[in-house]
């Protein structure tokens, strides 16, 4: 049995049931309460929970991102929302060097059980200041789990196990994602959020994305199997830390790699995948892996622009051709 | 004891001048343990400041808080971190009370709740306002105190959790040590406005100047800080005005101020001061004193033989403590 619902809607639930779960819980960030969320995630709840649990905060990113990691550590569970990752960099220090480093640095004596929420991604037209990927920095750092969500049924059921987390976890929401609508299962407990998932099996090549790019990869898969081409779609889900055995496993099946991954080529996460499957993989591929990244350019405004900075259903599906000689 | 008055009798002053003194002598030995290369890394020296961290944590609970930076081995010591396992901690032994993991600016404290221990600039406000927040939304009375130089007010997260902690309402102590130098910058070659009291006040909150090298002057403050915030009154702000006798860091070769400067400040130093009043006030005999010194010494000879004795961390567990155990 499952329950149709946006994506937007399945964050929604997650919260609001987390939050009637369990007291500890509350969420705070940049009008989450009276305006309803930016992306309207958060709407209703203010009035449902009220405004101490449901906290609007100031435009301090760092400081109540450092507050939220401060009442973790003192034995609340609050949820940070930060609108979108690229204010996420005002608070990188409270998140890296306070968060990220507290449990090795007391010994393992503190740890920081908060979950920061933030968007990601562009496709928007909101240029280059609203528009980058920065999940693949986020997943540099030893000392948080990174998720990023691509299905609804990932977005209602990662936010339960994020907060049972001892330790800091991000979640990127790809904002793109918010409108889209899928099925949730009744059962959320049997949703596995470790793991990478296979989201279509394929035997001539391993697409391998996550968030927003999987869908791109979905569509550019089906696409390929009237051509004769059997993609498989590995959703990495975690960004860290990385499923390496269901990345192996995929490849050892179909001998053949693609990454896509919104952020920049140069020091990307698909940079990272890549030099995995290389170094655990190498003798099972045929061809040399490849990735398709964004362009190394700040995202522009102009549409046509935007879509060619961007990894796109097309250049898979051509990518993935001449890969495989189709 | 918690309320706002302050009763000077023997057993107080004994206590106040113990404390001051366990800081200096125990620094002391520090630098010493420094050149010998016993200890290593940076090691900022909390000598001369002694009075703020004494007063201050005179009004502590045992369930509040403590935020402090990298010139925190003061802080640690009165808030009651074992001085052994602070030793142990510079030394990079695994008794230390960060397990080796943190060294001199990243001493930690669960059973006391000492949060550090930052070594970033204006790092701790914020994470003291959320501690702040927990307890507040638990229904505690606890306080969090917040130690910060005076360099970490032209930092963004001073003034964003200022403005937090004011606006909820929350019980944090502010305790800003002006020793007037960040490293080698003097205050009024970067701020515009060099009374940081009056950036606090401007957000809204009690906050008020205070002679950080009376420890009299400093504990009544701080009680009536403290008694102020359990009343729910919000945050308050201390900015205690005091003076670094050592250089910055062991690093640092003091090119920025003049000798004649830093004498003028020995002379009126905390410890000279109170010692003198109480002996002459006759709170306090020679004897007494020589007491103290003598319990001070067995305290930190203890100490330096405690990590001396403790043991290197295994390489094996170097990535221990990054996260919890794995999830299966
Ligand atoms: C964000 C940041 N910038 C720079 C430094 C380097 N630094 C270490 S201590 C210090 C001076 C700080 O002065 P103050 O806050 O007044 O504290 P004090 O050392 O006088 O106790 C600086 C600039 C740092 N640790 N963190």
């Amino acid at each position: 049995m499952s329950t149709k619902m946006t994506y937007r809607e399945a964050m929604r639930e997650a919260i609001r049931e987390a939050m009637i779960a369990d007291e500890k819980v509350f969420l705070m960030g940049e009008d989450v309460g009276h305006y309803g969320g930016c992306y309207a995630v958060s709407k209703g709840l203010l009035d449902e929970f009220g405004p101490d649990r449901i906290r609007d905060t100031p435009l301090s990113e760092s400081g109540f991102t450092g507050a939220g990691i401060g009442a973790a550590l003192g034995g609340m569970r609050p949820i940070v929302e930060i609108m979108t990752c690229n204010f996420a960099l005002l608070a990188l220090d409270q998140i890296m060097n306070t968060a990220a480093t507290m449990r090795h640095m007391s010994g393992g004596q503190f740890h920081v059980p908060v979950v920061i929420r933030m968007a990601t991604g562009a496709g928007r037209q909101l240029a280059a200041q609203h528009s980058h990927s920065l999940e693949g920095w986020f997943a540099h750092i030893p000392g948080l789990r990174i998720l990023a969500p691509a299905t609804v049924a990932d977005a209602r059921a990662m936010l339960a196990r994020a907060l049972e987390d001892p330790d800091p976890v991000l979640i990127f929401e790809n904002a793109l994602l918010y409108n889209r609508e899928g099925a949730v299962p009744d059962n959320l407990a049997a949703i596995d959020i470790d793991h990478a998932s296979i989201r279509r099996e394929g035997s001539d090549i391993s697409l391998i994305t996550y968030g927003g790019s999987l869908w791109k990869c979905m569509d550019a898969a089906e696409e390929l199997s009237s051509l004769g081409v059997s993609a498989e779609v590995l959703d990495l889900r975690t960004l860290r830390p990385l499923d390496d055995a269901a990345i192996m496993a995929s490849v050892a099946k179909t001998r053949r790699v693609l990454i896509v991954d919104e952020g920049w080529r140069s020091g990307s996460l698909s940079a990272e995948i890549m030099t995995r499957i290389m170094e655990q993989g190498f003798w099972t591929l045929d061809a040399p892996p490849m990735r398709l990244c964004s362009a190394e350019v700040p995202i522009p405004y102009a549409k046509h622009m935007e879509e060619a900075a961007l990894p796109q259903v097309a250049t898979i599906v051509e990518t993935t051709r001449k890969l495989v000689g189709a | 004891m918690t309320g706002t008055k302050l009763r000077l009798d023997h057993e107080h002053c004994r206590l106040l001048l113990k404390q001051m003194l366990r800081i200096r002598r125990f620094e002391e030995r520090c630098a010493e343990l420094y050149t010998k290369e016993k200890i290593r890394g940076f090691l900022h020296l909390y000598i001369g400041e002694e009075a703020v961290a004494t007063g201050i944590m005179q009004a502590l609970d045992e369930e509040d808080a403590v935020v402090a930076t990298y010139r925190e081995h003061g802080h640690a010591l009165l808030r009651g971190v074992p001085a052994g396992e602070i030793m142990a901690e510079m030394y990079g032994k695994q008794e230390g009370c960060s397990r080796g993991r943190g060294g001199s600016m990243h001493l930690f404290h669960e059973p006391t709740r000492f949060y550090g221990g930052n070594a970033i600039v204006g790092g701790g406000l914020p994470m003291a306002v959320g501690l702040a927040l927990a307890d507040k939304m638990q229904g505690k009375s606890n306080v969090t105190v917040c130690f910060f130089g005076e360099g970490a007010a032209a930092e963004g997260e001073f003034h964003e959790s200022l403005n937090l902690a004011a606006l909820w309402d929350l019980p944090v102590l502010f305790v800003c040590e002006n020793n007037l130098y960040a490293m080698g910058t003097a205050l009024d070659l970067s701020e515009s406005e060099t009374d940081i009291h009056a950036k606090a006040a401007s957000y809204k909150m009690l906050s008020e100047i205070v002679d950080g090298m009376n420890v009299v002057d400093v504990e009544v403050a701080a009680r009536r800080a403290v008694a102020s915030i359990r009343e729910g009154d919000g945050p308050v702000f201390l900015e205690c005005r005091t003076y670094r006798f050592r250089a910055h860091s062991m690093f640092d070769p003091e090119l920025y101020r003049e000798k004649q400067e830093v004498k003028k400040w020995t002379e009126i130093g905390p410890i000279r001061r109170f010692q003198s009043w109480a002996l002459e006030a006759g709170e306090l005999s020679q004897a007494d004193v020589d007491a103290i010194e003598e319990e001070v010494a067995q305290e930190v000879s203890e100490a330096v033989a405690f990590a001396e004795a403790g043991t290197w961390e295994p390489v094996a567990d170097l990535l221990r403590d990054v996260g919890a155990e794995a999830r299966t």
